[in-house]
């Protein structure tokens, strides 16, 4: 068994809890994920489980990807990746959403939605200038630092730049609603990226 | 959007309530007081029903007491648990706002000749029929 399951986004709805409450959901189709390969302390020197998901068509998979694959006799599979392993894991074993249960809480990790490159007002929450009232200054960053000392500009100075399309992890949402037989997670709230992206649920780490 | 759209389709109810823009309703709301659950009604008139699937919503509006008083309800909320038709109106748009900024007869919508499979009901036995499809392929793609 491992702590987490790979995922798709497969977009945002709402629905009524038990005592009649509306909340926002996330639908996400949680696995089935195979067991590709067991990393073991003796082996590796840590403990994971490699799990695959997604269908893909044999020719878009090199063939490294494929013999590794072939191997343990699991069909060809967009996504690998690690996750932690907890008890026992056999390779080619299926894991399917039965793995969180109504209430629990998750972590879901996926990549942001790109934005492109952005000035400091929506990147870093800059407030900006004045609009009007003969204001030269509008969303420009302003004054970068102080001249004599340093005579440069600090490190991890916010600056405009590309934003977006990066690993975001959103902790502790609840999962509101599973469908198990349907491979469906109805988790509360948003979770990072577009409809279709890729995401990795896991047991949240603050419990 | 396929596949979020069966999703959001098995969220309906299975018997939605059918009414028209136009109609005078009441709404049966159930309403929790502490321990005790109890039915509330709201009498008025539909004057908006906006979005899709399991996330549409209606507007009654009434006059009380003189005061103009409009309430929003989820179709699909648990909380409306029967909507009867007291009267159907005769309207020509599919929103009432302009309801709103009249008094009196002129706040007013005219009767229609009440007829039993109105436009609403075949919409809502479509769907009906649609959800129970949907919800029977969801089945098959569970078990395959």
């Amino acid at each position: 068994m491992t702590n987490g399951l790979l995922g798709k986004k497969l977009g945002m709805t709402q629905l009524y809890d038990a005592e009649g409450r509306l909340v926002p959901v996330t639908v996400i189709e949680a696995g089935p994920c195979r067991v590709a390969a067991v990393r073991t302390r003796d082996r590796q020197g840590y403990d994971a489980v490699q799990l695959t998901f997604g269908e893909v068509a044999e020719r878009k998979l090199t063939k490294a990807e494929l013999g590794h694959l072939k191997k343990q006799q699991i069909p060809a599979s967009r996504h690998l990746r690690e996750f932690k392993k907890l008890g026992d894991a056999q390779v080619g074993q299926v894991l399917k959403a039965d793995l969180f249960q109504k209430g629990e809480w998750v972590d879901v990790e996926g990549v942001s939605k790109g934005k492109g490159f952005q000035g400091v007002m929506k990147r870093h929450n800059y407030r900006g200038g004045p609009e009007t009232h003969g204001s030269m200054f509008h969303r420009a960053p302003g004054s970068i630092g102080s001249s004599s000392y340093p005579s440069r500009v600090w490190k991890g100075k916010t600056l405009p730049g590309h934003m977006g399309s990066e690993r975001v992890t959103i902790q502790r949402l609840k999962v509101i609603e599973t469908r198990p037989e349907e491979n469906l997670l109805f988790v509360s709230g948003a979770v990072p990226g577009a409809t279709g992206g890729l995401l990795a649920v896991r047991k949240s780490k603050k419990g | 959007m396929n596949r979020l759209e069966r999703i959001q389709r098995s969220l309906t109810k299975k018997t939605a309530p059918s009414f028209e823009i136009g109609d005078t309703v009441r709404v049966h709301v159930k309403v929790v007081e502490g321990e005790k659950e109890r039915i509330q009604v709201f009498e008025g008139t539909v004057i908006s029903r906006k979005g899709g699937r399991n996330s549409e919503t209606f507007t009654v509006r009434k006059i009380s007491y003189g005061v103009g008083v409009e309430r929003i309800f989820p179709v699909h909320s648990p909380i409306v648990t029967k909507v009867d038709v007291v009267r159907q109106g005769k309207v020509r748009r599919a929103k009432l706002y302009y309801l709103r900024g009249r008094k009196g007869k002129m706040a007013k919508v005219g009767e229609r000749e009440f007829s039993q499979e109105s436009k609403g009901q075949a919409v809502a036995a479509a769907a009906k029929a649609a959800a129970e499809s949907a919800s029977a392929e969801a089945a098959s793609a569970g078990k395959a």
